[in-house]
């Protein structure tokens, strides 16, 4: 017996994986995130112990090549939840989880210089 | 008819050139002398600039760019008030001439520097480094190596160093961050310094100062619940916990921006601290150094600067609430007025006897000044990204 479109499991695998995968490269763009005043904080706040160019301070650096060896979702996790023990604080406050993992591709991008 | 208008045009144009040569070579040969009592500069962070301000007319008098990455930038000044040293982020060390508008020489003397200080005797600047840590010492006039201070701490590491203060009879502190150690380089014999190390001192300790007596030396922690205090007086040098558990068990809340001890506020036999992690300002009795009170702020304080009569305490904060400054009275330990002079408020200097305070919104692009008895706002000055904001009187401070 035919299916019907609709009934067929893959086609609905791979519309969910279309919009799995169109969140994941692109929380750059979701709704409602301004990814300039991200950079901005980027600059600006993390700046203030990593350096306005992220080159480093009390801080470590945090340009592309330093931070090569962490994936997005591990630069992620670091912006929401800090780091225990050093003044690296969480974020989660202040920031969801669209909004770090959006300032984590901007830290891998390397546009903030 | 365009003839003679032409004509008689001519002379008028050859007039107004004359006129103008008269007054720039007038202008350059009856330059008025000035003083630089009432002079100071702005830091403006994302341009790599210094604005050179007066604060008598609370004018902008002239713009130096070309100082690179000022992110965190600060500033002392020599003896004669002429020239400013601008310690930058990148490492660089520049000296301006205020009066000439100009950068006389300027050198990138390590990776990644926080500070400096300048011997009270004005013929060392010493620098602070992250990268590659330790402090560099420089002769004031040429700029020109006189020593290289690794700081190596007790356990082996290299150590980003802070607190960088100077001291009376030519020398400085400094506190190292990594190794916990708070060291005294004494300069008082010639340029190959004398170090005294206290090791051990405490966690993470982030950045420190000294009183204008340059007897105090206090330094914050971040990796423990407590302060350390040095007194410079003492023969042989130790270092005393003190404050111990000020958060009671409280945890923290979590700090995005880290606060200074820089400009801090030692009034009336007592010192203002931020406390970290906490929205409060730790109130300290210098002589036993114990705590006699506690003012709750708007929140987590950053620079808590004592107006230089000491009856106020001016206080600003960390993100997210940095939009805000509150005014303490020192003798009520109360909140007596609050303002919210923009978005993101860095930093704050007072006019040498205190009639008026500079205040630098970076997101507003300006710098406010304030009356400090009736808070009307007196001028709203325009700079780009301003952060720290430094006036030639801190040249005659101890500490600074």
């Amino acid at each position: 017996m035919k299916r019907k479109w609709f009934q067929r499991v893959e086609i609905w695998g791979a519309m969910l994986g279309l919009v799995v995968g169109a969140n994941a490269a692109g929380a750059d763009t979701a709704p409602g995130i301004d990814r300039g005043r991200l950079v901005d904080l980027v600059r600006q706040d993390c700046g203030s112990c990593h350096g306005l160019t992220l080159k480093g301070g009390l801080g470590r650096p945090l340009t592309p090549e330093a931070i090569a060896h962490f994936d997005r979702d591990s630069l992620r996790l670091i912006i929401l939840d800090g780091i225990p023990g050093t003044p690296m604080p969480p974020w989660r406050p202040l920031l969801s989880e669209a909004e770090a993992a959006t300032i984590a591709d901007i830290l891998k991008s390397g546009e903030v210089r | 008819m365009t003839t003679h208008r032409h004509r008689t045009a001519r002379p008028g144009a050859i007039l107004a050139a004359s006129v103008v040569a008269a007054l720039l070579a007038g202008g350059a040969m009856a330059a008025e002398p000035r003083g630089t009592g009432d002079l100071g500069v702005i830091v403006e962070r994302a341009s790599g600039s210094l604005a050179i301000v007066e604060t008598t007319g609370r004018s902008l008098l002239a713009r130096v760019d070309g100082l690179g990455d000022l992110s965190h930038a600060s500033v002392v000044f020599s003896r004669d008030e002429r020239f400013a040293y601008v310690f930058g982020r990148d490492g660089g060390l520049s000296k301006v001439d205020l009066l000439a508008a100009r950068i006389v020489k300027r050198i990138v003397q390590g990776g990644n520097a926080i500070g400096g200080a300048i011997s009270d005797d004005g013929s060392l600047i010493a620098v602070s480094n992250y990268e590659p840590g330790g402090v560099r010492v420089f002769d004031a006039g040429s700029l020109d190596l006189v020593a290289d201070i690794p700081a190596i701490g007790a356990g082996g590491g290299a150590s980003k160093t802070v607190g960088l203060v100077d001291i009376p009879g030519r020398a400085f502190v400094v506190t190292l961050y990594d190794a916990g150690e708070i060291w005294k380089l004494d300069f008082s014999a010639g340029a190959s310094p004398a170090i005294t190390r206290l090791t051990g001192v405490g966690k993470l300790p982030y950045d420190a100062n000294v009183t204008v007596d340059g007897r105090h030396y206090y330094a914050g922690l971040f990796g423990e619940d407590g302060v350390v205090h040095v007194d410079l007086w003492k023969t042989p040098l130790t270092a005393e916990r003190i404050l111990d558990g000020y958060g009671r068990g409280a945890e923290p809340l979590p700090v995005y921006k880290m606060p200074h001890f820089e400009g801090w506020a030692a009034v009336q036999g007592k010192l203002f601290l931020p406390a970290i992690g906490r929205e409060e300002l730790l109130v300290v009795d210098i002589a036993t150094s114990r705590e006699v009170g506690r003012v709750k702020v708007h929140g987590q304080p950053v620079f808590a600067v004592a107006r230089p009569d000491g009856r106020q305490v001016w206080v600003n904060f960390a993100h997210p609430k940095n939009d805000t400054v509150q005014v303490v009275d020192t003798e009520s330990l109360s909140v007596v007025h609050e303002m919210k002079p923009g978005p993101a408020v860095l930093h704050l200097e007072f006019t040498p006897r205190g009639h008026e305070v500079w205040v630098s919104v970076r997101d507003r692009d300006q710098v406010k000044v304030y009356d400090t008895r009736s808070f009307i706002e007196r001028a709203a000055i325009a700079s780009p990204k301003p952060s720290g904001i430094f006036f030639t009187p801190r040249a005659h401070r101890i500490g600074q």
